[in-house]
């Protein structure tokens, strides 16, 4: 994975159910490297890659979708009202700028001047239900004529690198697990490998439930972007994930119990092969491996993830030699797969 | 019975983890079937051929009838050893702080722990990530030695009997997994064909329950699994349920609005037969039957309740008469024509 | 059957999530003059399939409105007679202060939601709102009969008679979504006059108050290829412009991740074409409708969502404007004729 490419990634705009943009460049990207690629009316992107195997059918998960906004409407001083999608803390909202749009029109979210607060003010936290954001424009008719409800609007952060060998960037999550997925395909595998770019994740993971439904898989792999605390004011036991400290492989989460079989084995082929790893150290959240492993009559399901810093906020920080040990573990565990290893 | 309740209660298995228990169970209902299979997630299923004949489903097919109880039990997962070696937990399925303190509990590897607790000024405030569990170790290496993150632990309390009535962890639902085998060994003849499904992942969301009927795809459902009573001392209780009041027969739970024909019928074959019975209406939780309710075009459910006092505690308790009931119930439903 | 006639009766019927088998005579009734074949299946939704006249195979399109109503059910008979309730659907227990209900016990018997007189509240009372635990049903028997009436486990319906206020306005019980099924009369009754190649089927669904059961299986049953939902939104007074739409100007057509951008361009082109008044709805995520189940159900089946505006939402007196309804119906009979296979390949992502 090149630079350019993840700049290219992350950078695209795509909150959920407006996943056109990334599905279009990722197709581009596999054109060449998988057998069949194929679309569903909810948008997914299936990238079918046939073994020489018939079974066990392997499939992966990463989700194209980003939090973000949906424009609601227009007031008469020009102001454009939003909606948040998917969890974006309201924290991370005052004093940003965002795209607007499909012409991506600037805009910025203010916050009033400091020196107009009354003193409480300044220790409640941001109103999610009062967003605006300020396209200057001058009013209701003006801005009518620029954006319609249902738009999206995205964050407007340039992806980089920084500090030593890390990478910043909007939607990392799950950005970086599409790039993972990318580079895996990129392979040559003895099994059979699905992989699903799903829609709608940040919502109630909604594509991967219709994925893994048609693909019905013996195996599931959940490819995400996930929590990374070890910051300041966080105690050891509550960090989920560290920096730096490899892929991370998830033991429980709010809707799977990631199959014990899997888990050992992932473990056991980082230990081998000398591949940094962690284990994901929190059950909170959820993301497609559940709706793999509920599929039908049922599949074994299980997740890597990727660490993030600053997870849903404009700006996420991943490491880079996390991705590439990421991507370096699947293609083991792949492989091991395709010569009988796991016993399932 | 009393033996088999003891077996099935003390087995360690929480939900994902259910090997052991699923292996007890096993060898106390393979004698009794036709075929014993477990599936993808784990889910033991006993099958049981129909004598079709009169009683079966119209076209002379037989129904395909399944019974669901869960063999999976609420516990603790390690997510942090410390550099100490005191382990860090989040909860699997629903466990309260403030019944941890003061207990006991055990991996299934047999390495066992206390619970203690952080300073906590205000008892209000205690929750899960203020606890941790004390296994003796002395520091991170040998603790990790000994158990992995990932693991779980349950509850480490055994069966004790109170004249009629007993009392043990992990009753929800070991006892609803009792009933159904007492059903497959008492079960003479059946017109329809019975997948008795242990099942697993309940407490964390019905999902064994989900794709087990998926797999086999039936006309019928019927589930057995605790419900909370409301006859102890100043409980405020708007439940009517009590123990000693005969099997429970569910009207609705969080997961499930029992359909009034299939309500009618455990009803009305209970009134039948002479067997003890009360209505029972869950507010707050949800059991297999909803799950099996919504599989692909839809499957007229029910449940037959096991009322227990203190669920959710390392000491539920039942009453072997209730219990019984709950069997009689259950064989009486499966001998005759099911027509909802 | 006359439109509010129609409506009037299904407001007035009982039909509880789970317990809407009273009802299904009357959506025959309703509906069935204007299709083929009525079917019902395990959860007890009701089928009215329509058969178009394109070539076989036709594409299949199912309308979806829900026939249930939030209700109670009786969970103890208390000392004194009083019941005690646990709630089917979302209600806030502030709403059920004091509101006469029927109990549908051996016989249906009329109760009253008891409250305490302002006399005797304390001061702290005053301030807090009930419970729905502290709440109690007060059928005016003595225990012993109301022991031989009630049991646990019979349903309770909100008491109401239909009322018709000013203009184009009526106000009711379980006009969410008794008004989605009224719209489905009106699309049918119209599709008959119009030629339309798919095959149409209206399914007045169940259990949507509980957790979009009578969807998620109908629409497993069903297996169509496009599906458009028809349930109730907010409306005002006292909310917010951005968030709420307005009665009288027409049905609210939703657009957000739930819905199938290429069903939402068509029916608000439709809805221009016949100049049928509209107003927008957005939903960031989850609609808390049929199409949200329909939506994942299989391989995915793409959805639209209409909106019916409704004021007061989950109480007795939900408030709504015919004009609306009327509309929302020739709306869905329009847009149906203009579905094709065409249409429907449009309708895969590239």
């Amino acid at each position: 994975m090149e630079l350019e490419q993840m700049k290219i990634l992350s950078e695209a705009r795509g909150v959920s159910g407006q996943e056109a943009a990334v599905r279009a460049y990722l197709r581009e990207q596999l054109e060449g490297h998988v057998g069949e690629l194929r679309s569903d009316t909810l948008g997914n992107l299936f990238a079918y890659k046939a073994g020489s195997l018939e079974r066990p059918v392997v499939m992966f998960a990463a989700h194209m979708d980003e939090v973000g906004f949906l424009v609601t409407g227009v007031d008469k001083e020009g102001m454009v009202h939003v909606a948040t999608v998917g969890g974006v803390d309201a924290g991370v909202i005052p004093s940003k700028a965002v795209k607007v749009g499909p012409k991506a029109l600037p805009g910025v979210i203010g916050t009033k001047a400091i020196h107009l607060q009354e003193p409480d003010e300044r220790t409640k936290p941001f109103d999610v239900k009062k967003l605006v954001v300020d396209i200057g424009a001058k009013n209701k008719d003006e801005a009518s004529k620029l954006v319609k409800p249902g738009d999206q609007v995205t964050f407007a952060t340039s992806f980089g690198e920084f500090g030593d060998g890390l990478w910043k960037g909007k939607a990392l999550d799950d950005r970086i697990g599409c790039a993972v997925l990318t580079e895996v395909l990129r392979g040559s595998y003895e099994v059979p490998v699905v992989g699903v770019f799903t829609v709608q994740e940040e919502i109630g993971t909604r594509g991967a439930a219709v994925a893994a439904y048609a693909v019905r898989p013996d195996i599931g792999v959940c490819l995400e972007g996930t929590v990374c605390a070890d910051i300041p004011g966080t105690e050891e036991d509550a960090e989920t994930t560290r920096l730096g400290s490899g892929p991370a492989i998830s033991v429980m989460d709010a809707g799977t119990i990631h199959h014990p079989v899997l888990v050992k084995h992932l473990v056991k082929l980082a230990k081998a092969n000398g591949i940094p790893y962690q284990y994901r150290r929190a059950i909170r959240g959820g993301n497609d491996a559940s709706r793999m492993s509920l599929a039908g009559a049922g599949a074994k399901a299980c997740a890597v993830s990727v660490p993030c810093r600053y997870i849903h906020s404009p700006v996420a920080v991943a490491s880079r030699k996390d991705f590439e040990n990421t991507v370096k573990l699947l293609r083991v565990f792949l492989e091991s797969v395709g010569k009988g290893e796991l016993e399932i | 019975m009393k033996e088999l309740i003891r077996d099935f209660t003390g087995a360690y298995g929480p939900s994902g983890r259910e090997d052991q228990v699923r292996e007890v169970i096993r060898r106390a209902v393979e004698p009794h079937c036709d075929r014993v299979t477990v599936d993808v997630l784990g889910n033991l299923i006993a099958f049981r051929k129909g004598q079709g004949g009169q009683g079966a489903a119209a076209g002379g097919e037989p129904l395909k009838v399944m019974l669901a109880a869960h063999m999976d039990e609420i516990g603790l997962i390690i997510t942090h050893i410390d550099e100490k070696g005191f382990l860090r937990f989040a909860n699997v399925g629903g466990v309260s702080p403030h019944v941890l303190i003061g207990q006991r509990m055990v991996f299934g590897n047999g390495v066992s722990g206390s619970i203690g607790t952080e300073r906590v000024d205000d008892i209000k405030q205690l929750a899960l990530d203020k606890l941790f569990l004390d296994i003796g170790a002395t520091g991170r290496e040998e603790a990790a030695g000994l158990v992995e993150i990932g693991d779980m632990a349950t509850y480490q309390r055994g069966l004790v009997e109170h004249g009629g009535r007993l009392s043990s962890k992990a009753m929800d639902d070991r006892i609803g997994c009792v009933v159904i085998a007492e059903v497959l060994r008492r079960l003479q003849g059946s017109p329809h064909d019975v997948y008795a499904v242990f099942t697993v992942q309940e407490e964390v969301g019905l999902r064994g329950a989900r794709t087990s009927a998926y797999g086999i795809d039936p006309g019928f459902g019927l589930a057995f699994d605790v419900c909370p009573v409301g006859d102890t001392p100043r409980s405020k209780s708007i439940l009517n349920t009590e123990l000693g009041g005969g099997a429970a027969i569910k009207a609705k739970d969080v997961s499930v609005v029992v359909p009034p024909a299939v309500k009618d019928l455990l009803v009305k074959t209970a009134k039948a037969n002479g067997i003890a019975y009360q209505m029972e209406v869950l507010p707050a939780g949800g059991t297999d039957t909803g799950a099996i309710q919504l599989t692909r075009s839809g499957v007229p459910a029910g449940c037959i309740s096991i009322p227990t006092r203190y669920v959710h505690t390392p000491v539920e308790m039942v009453d072997l008469a209730d219990v019984e009931a709950c069997v009689k119930l259950a064989v009486a439903v499966l001998g005759g024509p099911i027509e909802v | 059957m006359e439109t509010k006639e129609f409506l009037r009766r299904l407001s007035e019927g009982s039909g509880v999530s789970g317990y809407e088998g009273g009802l299904a005579g009357l959506v025959r009734e309703g509906l069935s003059p204007y299709a083929g074949e009525v079917t019902s299946d395990a959860l007890g939704n009701c089928i009215v399939l329509r058969s178009g006249s394109g070539p076989d195979p036709r594409p299949k399109i199912m309308l979806a409105a829900h026939v249930d109503e939030i209700g109670l059910m009786v969970t103890k008979v208390e000392d004194r007679g009083f019941l005690r309730f646990s709630q089917i659907g979302g209600f806030d227990p502030r709403t059920l202060v004091a509101q006469e209900v029927t109990v549908h016990g051996r016989r249906p018997l009329r109760g009253i939601i008891g409250v305490k007189p302002p006399h005797i509240l304390t001061d702290e009372e005053r301030k807090k709102a009930p419970k729905l635990e502290e709440l109690f049903i007060d059928v005016g028997y003595a225990e012993e009969e109301v022991r031989s009436l009630v049991q646990v486990g019979d349903v309770v319906t909100l008491a109401r008679e239909f009322i018709e206020l000013q203009g184009e306005l009526v106000s009711g019980k379980s006009l969410d979504d008794r008004a989605g099924v009224v719209c489905l009369l009106e699309c049918l009754r119209r599709l008959d006059g119009m030629r339309h190649d798919a095959d149409v089927y209206a399914v007045a669904t169940t259990q949507e108050e509980v957790g979009l059961r009578g969807a998620t299986t109908g629409a497993f049953g069903v297996s169509p290829d496009l599906a458009v939902a028809l349930d109730v939104c907010h409306a005002g007074p006292g909310l917010p412009e951005h968030d709420s739409t307005e009665l009288g100007k027409g049905p609210a057509i939703a657009i957000g991740a739930n819905i199938h951008p290429r069903i939402h361009e068509l029916l608000v082109k439709v809805a221009d074409d016949y100049n049928i008044p509209h107003q927008p709805e957005v939903a960031p995520g989850r609609t808390g409708t049929d199409a949200w189940a329909i939506n994942i159900t299989r391989e995915g089946i793409p959805c639209g969502l209409i909106g019916l505006p409704l004021r007061y939402m989950h109480t007795s007196v939900e408030t709504g404007s015919m004009a609306d309804f009327v509309q929302a119906g020739r709306l869905l009979a329009e847009f149906c004729a203009r579905v094709d296979w065409a249409f429907m390949e449009g309708l895969r992502w590239s």
